[in-house]
């Protein structure tokens, strides 16, 4: 679906995407995980077409950006990071009107507007003009708006963003239905239980190179351990307890507030650390996750 | 997505490569759509745009007319009102392009963000510079006709080539429409609108729309001729008093180019300014 060599974007004398290989198979729900300035927005528009490669090799859906923008487009949905909707007209109309940007015949429009609205729970507001929606909503119709084409591609740049646990919920489940029908997705998220939850297949981007690609299990396997103890000491410098815990893990990774120690059994090395004699203000053991690989990868966290 | 479009985004893709102008996919028309569909609930707006020239027309034409008297034009003595009607005509034609073409197109693009959406689907930078230029023109020509009708009532229109001043004032509105919206890419914040209006104001009053070309000095005849607005002026009178002369198709390739340089100049603009 989207197959991308040596791709590389570049700002006057700054690079933004610097040389990434992707390859989006056919329904498969692919993400790129990454933090702030790693360059996703960056390659989510180059997919798009609104944004031409700077230098490498781009194919979506087969054809190439810089001479078929317009087709590729037509078989696109497009989620951009901002919400862009027409704050002039309704709900109902945002759909309509996007719709006849593809081309699409006006009772298709509406036929489509009525069940995407529905889909995206707004069809009590379906009259209501946009600006007064709650971010959720305008999430939703966002995304509703996206659909009306029946894209076979559907890219998500931070979809969730910005909404509150709940809302968040009701879109993965959203997304997930989309996936059943067959849809690819293509996301972009700097949440890991976002990355966890919603794609089979995910790059690590940092500094606009990607450090790291597979199933979000596989990545967990092959660049953590199975288990994490974290522990927070009272002081100002983590750091200091360094010497204390030596030995007990495979790893240890010290943050400003607590330190990570990675190791395949969190309770022996509790235990462990017990029998030395020293004393945590808190302990705690939980199962590795993307933060963990994303942190070992790149000595960063990814939310900050 | 239904077969017939298909074929149509693949002609328009084809006609891309073939054509070193922005990309677009030749459905401009949707933009329009969208258009009216946001202007029909702020139709008020339509009152002002369709009232200014009107009143004009009263105050300088009929009020001050029956001082003035008739004048002279191209050989002619004809009552003053007559003198001035095409000159509001054409003048409101490019105040109306100008207004749509700028500030509601500064906002569409720094503020509403609307292009970005629409630049994701089919449609190309091509597309949103037609589609926007178009609506102006759209706009102006019922402001235009329904301007005639009123001048008609007035007893300002002698002639029925007057009926060739509608399209005529599209075209008007056409060069100021694609000028105004590329300088408008140019801009950054509202204060830099001054800047149209001083372009504008002392054509709107200077390019022989309130007093004949004869009464400039000499050597400001030679500035005035060189305006937009005068080869606008000129060509509207010509068809309104019926005198119509090889003067006017260069009052005709003059705008024409004008909006032609416009419209190409504004879908480069904004492909660079939004697909980067
Ligand atoms: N139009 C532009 N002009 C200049 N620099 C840009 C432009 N767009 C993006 N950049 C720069 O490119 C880098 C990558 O930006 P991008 O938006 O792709 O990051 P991102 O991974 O989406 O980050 P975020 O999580 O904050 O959305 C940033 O440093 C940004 O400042
Ligand atoms: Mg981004």
């Amino acid at each position: 679906m989207i197959r991308a060599r040596g791709l590389v974007k570049a700002f006057d004398d700054f690079t933004a995407v610097d040389g990434i290989d992707v390859e989006v198979r056919p329904g498969e729900a692919f993400g790129f995980l990454g933090p702030n300035g790693a360059g996703k927005s960056s390659t989510m528009r180059m997919i798009g077409c609104v944004s031409p490669p700077t230098a490498g090799e781009l194919t979506v859906l087969g054809m190439d950006p810089r001479t078929d923008g317009p087709r590729i487009r037509a078989g696109l949905g497009v989620v951009p990071q901002r919400d862009s909707l027409d704050e002039e007209l309704t709900v109902e109309e945002n759909i309509w009107v996007y719709g006849r940007y593809f081309g699409l015949p006006r009772r298709l429009v509406r036929e489509r507007a009525a069940e995407l609205l529905e889909f995206a729970q707004l069809t009590d507001r379906a009259r209501s003009v946009v600006e007064p929606l709650s971010g959720g909503m305008k999430r939703r119709l966002t995304i509703a708006r996206a659909l009306v084409n029946s894209p076979r591609i559907l890219l998500l740049d931070e979809p969730t963003t910005g909404l509150d646990p709940q809302a968040r919920h009701v879109l993965w489940d959203r997304l997930f239905r989309l996936k059943r029908e067959g849809v690819t997705l293509v996301l972009t998220t700097h949440y890991m239980d976002e990355a966890e939850q919603l794609c089979d297949r995910l790059v690590v981007m940092d500094h606009g190179r990607i450090v790291a690609e597979g199933s979000p299990s596989a990545l967990i396997a092959q660049h953590s351990t199975r288990e994490v103890l974290e522990l927070r000491f009272d002081t100002a410098d983590h750091a200091a307890h360094l010497g204390g815990v030596e030995g007990v893990a495979d790893r240890v990774e010290v943050l400003p507030d607590r330190l990570l120690l990675y190791t395949p059994d969190g309770e022996a090395a509790q235990s462990e650390l017990h029998r030395r004699g020293l004393e945590p203000l808190s302990a705690l053991v939980r199962r590795s996750t993307l933060e963990d690989v994303f942190l070992h990868l790149t000595g960063r966290t990814l939310v900050d | 997505m239904a077969a017939p479009d298909q074929g149509r985004v693949a002609a328009a893709g084809r006609l891309a490569r073939a054509v070193p102008i922005p990309a677009g996919a030749g459905m401009a028309r949707m933009l329009v759509e969208r258009n009216y569909r946001s202007f029909r609930r702020t139709w008020v707006i339509i009152a002002s745009g369709f009232f200014e020239p009107v009143f004009f027309l009263f105050a300088m034409g009929v009020g001050i007319g029956s001082l003035v008297g008739d004048v002279e034009t191209e050989g002619r003595l004809v009552p003053y009102v007559v003198f001035v009607a095409p000159a509001l005509l054409a003048a409101s034609a490019m105040n109306g392009a100008v207004f749509d073409s700028t500030t509601n197109v500064f906002f569409k693009l720094k503020y509403a963000k609307l292009y970005d959406s629409v630049l994701a689907t089919p449609l190309g930078p091509r597309d949103v510079a037609l589609g926007e230029i178009a609506w102006a023109l759209l706009r102006g020509l019922v402001y235009s006709a329904a301007f005639l009708a009123v001048a008609a009532l007035a007893g300002a229109v002698t002639s029925p080539l007057a009926l060739l001043a509608v399209p005529a004032a599209t075209l008007i509105g056409w060069a100021f429409a694609s000028i105004g919206m590329a300088a408008t890419t140019y801009m950054r914040t509202w204060a830099d609108f001054d800047y149209v209006q001083l372009a504008i104001l002392p054509m709107f009053l200077f390019s022989a729309t309130f007093f004949p070309l004869e009464t400039y000095p000499a050597a400001l005849q030679g500035v005035v001729q060189a305006t937009p607005l005068f080869h606008g002026v000129a060509m509207v009178r010509d068809l309104m008093l019926g005198q119509v002369g090889p003067d006017l198709l260069v009052h005709v390739a003059y705008l024409v180019v004008l909006g032609l340089v416009g419209t190409a100049w504004t879908a480069r603009r904004i492909e660079r300014l939004l697909l980067r």
